[in-house]
């Protein structure tokens, strides 16, 4: 893929992956977030595929089927029946309300346009001076993070953080060392299996549960 | 061979842990297996003092002076643990708190844990190097939450939460590395030329080879993504949150593996890509980042000590204490720095893991972690309170103990780069540190009046591998003559 028809499509998917990191912390129903979450992961691997596509890298191609399949569909599938149905599905009143939660979106992704100066300086090119979003992906998972208290939305924050740094690997070198990035991925999966399965143990053992709730282990 | 033999020793004592239900010849099997791994790793040391690295697997291992040493301490402290881990085990099943199914989970995890701590420093690429960290908190996460208490869940949560936010920014800073690598300044793609695109970017001899042509703005984003990120699971402060917590909810010989080296082969990844980060940047600028953290982390761990009123926790924020001296020493960065790092490494490693064991073994016996409830150990467990007592004395680095040849040393190479303010705080920091551990040791050890109870024998299988562990410890810091040359060498590798 070159010409127009390639920028056109690489801006359109990683404009993608930032709309939807905005709607998570924007929606505050958890199935709607773990949707917001499931398209994000699919803008990631067409990032991937038209990279791939543009560089005629066969192995890259292979990373990005992975990519959408696992963290377009399998990931948001296991976070889905961990939310379940009823009234334990929303996130409740949280520290920041939603407008003023979009305000500091909006202010984060000037710093990351801010802090990425340097790394467009090095390679001026149209995969490059997207890596900004990549950057402000990451920081709304750490704002995610910090101001949510549902146990689905501490992980959906995690995963925003993983798809920005996925979406910089991506952007800056068409992804690392492919046996580094199918590590990788294997982690995040690994790790997203463990949460699911803390999380259930915690349900069992505490009943439905906020992470406020949790406060045993305090100084 | 070697390299190969090293990782895959634990790993088959695990599956085979695995297979069968546990009984007392497994936990038997697996220390065996740990202490072949230290006899490996002392071959090692020996084969890679002052002699080119050797690699195995067509380079995907590879193993200088400085892996050598992490693998002695890796398989110093995972023999202690396993060791004590057949009492522990026992004892869980004796008190049917848990299953032999579940303690045969436990074994084969903890052996995993181990295999990951032995892959990431023996890994030749720093993309894998991250892939095996990463594996280490998904192997753990369910050993600190093995009691399924609340409180042991609600530390596996922040734990892994907590590290896994790290470990990305982490990778984050190795992918901006990567991408420097791809694009060296003044020579064009050539320079890194067919191995572009291939692993071979990412490997710690070319990286370390085209350091001066990597591009500094890159490469200081990088550098502190990556002190923050691989700080996060050394425990550096302003990520520490999770260290305490974690710490004290696992079993007392997961909390000895993860406060004895698992902070320190993070902070081996650290030292790694600071020699990396210094050839592009000069020595200013991590020094900067990692002085930040470590004096950052001395001043959290000296204000929250303060308050503690349990033991296992005292001993974490103990970590975060050595963790923040370690990072000073590493910032002023000469090679008698690191070398007495390295030796502080291994000092912190030995003491640390006998005290968390002995405060396994007072866990059982007493069945409190409350530093109150617990008094006049000294005269009702002799062996036990001794143990605890000499472990805390070498652990607040007095003499004889390495602890306190590393920090001395650490010290004169602090004031010898310009750093003797922050020499100054962080002895400031120790000593309040030293005052506020030694009231609570006293209280442990003597105080109070001894209840009517006679003193109780401590078994073997507990006393041996904790005073050799003590006498180790002690021994280094007399002798110089078996370690120094490897920590020289080991430090000339990260020094140029």
């Amino acid at each position: 893929m070159s010409g127009p028809g390639y920028v056109d499509a690489l801006d359109l998917a990683a404009g993608a992956v930032l709309v939807c990191g905005v709607i998570t912390l924007w929606r505050r129903d958890l199935r709607a977030t773990v949707s917001a979450l499931s398209l994000q992961g699919i803008a990631l691997g067409v990032v991937a595929a038209v990279l791939a596509a543009h560089e005629h890298d066969v192995g890259l191609g292979v990373i990005a089927g992975l990519v959408l399949v696992a963290k377009g569909i399998v990931i948001p599938a296991l976070l889905r029946r961990l939310v379940g149905h009823g009234p334990g599905s929303r996130e409740g009143a949280a520290s920041i309300n939603v407008s003023a939660s979009l305000v500091v979106a909006a202010a984060l992704i000037v710093v990351a346009f801010l802090a990425s100066g340097k790394l467009t300086a090095l390679l001026p090119d149209t995969a490059t001076h997207l890596t900004p979003i990549g950057l402000a992906t990451v920081l709304l998972g750490f704002f995610l993070l910090v101001t949510r208290r549902k146990a689905v939305s501490q992980i959906v924050g995690l995963l925003l953080i993983d798809n920005g740094v996925a979406l910089v690997a991506f952007l800056l070198t068409a992804g690392v060392p492919l046996i580094v990035e199918l590590g990788a991925s294997l982690d995040i999966l690994l790790v997203v299996v463990v949460l699911r399965v803390l999380a259930s143990t915690m349900h069992r053992t505490l009943g439905p549960f906020d992470l406020d709730q949790l406060r045993e282990l305090h100084d | 061979m070697l390299l190969y033999a090293i990782v895959s020793v634990p790993l088959c004592a695990g599956l085979v842990a695995a297979v069968v239900p546990w009984a007392r010849w497994v936990g038997w099997l697996t220390t065996v297996g740990n202490g072949t791994v230290l006899c490996l790793g002392i071959v090692l040391a020996a084969r890679t003092t002052n002699r080119p690295a050797i690699g195995a697997l067509d380079g995907a291992l590879r193993a200088d002076a400085l892996s050598s040493f992490m693998v002695v301490v890796i398989g110093t402290i995972a023999l202690l643990a396993a060791w004590q881990g057949i009492r522990y085990l026992g004892v869980e099943i004796e008190r049917e708190q848990s299953g032999r199914r579940h303690a045969a989970l436990y074994t084969l995890l903890v052996q995993v844990f181990v295999t990951c701590m032995l892959t990431a420093v023996l890994a030749s690429n720093l993309g894998a190097m991250w892939v095996a960290v990463e594996a280490t908190t998904i192997a753990t996460t369910f050993l600190v939450g093995h009691r399924r208490s609340d409180r042991a869940l609600e530390a596996s949560w922040k734990y892994i939460i907590i590290c896994s936010v790290g470990i990305a920014l982490a990778f984050l800073g190795t992918v901006l590395v990567y991408f420097a690598a791809l694009h060296p300044l003044g020579h064009g793609t050539a320079f890194v030329g067919a191995q572009s695109h291939g692993a071979g970017t990412l490997n710690w001899t070319s990286l370390m080879a085209a350091s001066r042509h990597l591009d500094p703005g890159v490469m200081r984003l990088a550098m502190a993504l990556l002190v923050l990120g691989y700080g996060t699971k050394v425990g550096l402060a302003p990520m520490h949150s999770w260290l305490p917590d974690a710490h004290s909810q696992a079993p007392a010989p997961v909390s000895a593996l993860m406060s004895g080296v698992l902070l320190t082969v993070a902070f081996y990844a650290l030292l790694r890509f600071k020699a990396i980060a210094d050839g592009a940047l000069g020595a200013g600028y991590s020094r900067t980042l990692l002085v930040i953290v470590g004096l950052g982390s001395l001043l959290v761990a000296a204000s929250l000590l303060i308050t503690q009123r349990d033991y296992k926790r005292m001993l974490a924020y103990h970590s975060i204490e050595h963790m923040g001296l370690i990072a000073l020493g590493a910032a002023a960065g000469s090679s008698l720095a690191i070398a007495a790092v390295l030796l502080h490494i291994l000092g912190h490693g030995l003491a640390k893991a006998v005290l968390f064991l002995a405060s396994g073994e007072i866990l059982i016996v007493e069945g409190t972690t409350e530093i109150e409830k617990v008094p006049a150990l000294l005269s009702r467990r002799p062996v036990l309170g001794g143990i605890f007592g000499f472990g805390l004395v070498a652990l607040l680095g007095l003499p004889p103990f390495s602890l306190f040849v590393s920090e001395l040393n650490m010290v004169r190479a602090e004031v010898a780069v310009g750093l003797a303010w922050a020499a100054g705080v962080s002895l400031v920091c120790m000593a309040v540190i030293f005052a506020v551990v030694m009231a609570h040791g006293r209280h442990l050890l003597l105080g109070g009046a001894p209840g009517p109870e006679a003193s109780i024998v401590t078994p073997r299988l507990v006393s041996i591998p904790l005073v050799s562990g003590l006498v180790a410890c002690a021994a280094f810091g007399v002798l110089a003559w078996p370690l120094q040359p490897l920590l020289n060498a080991a430090a000339h590798v990260v020094v140029p």
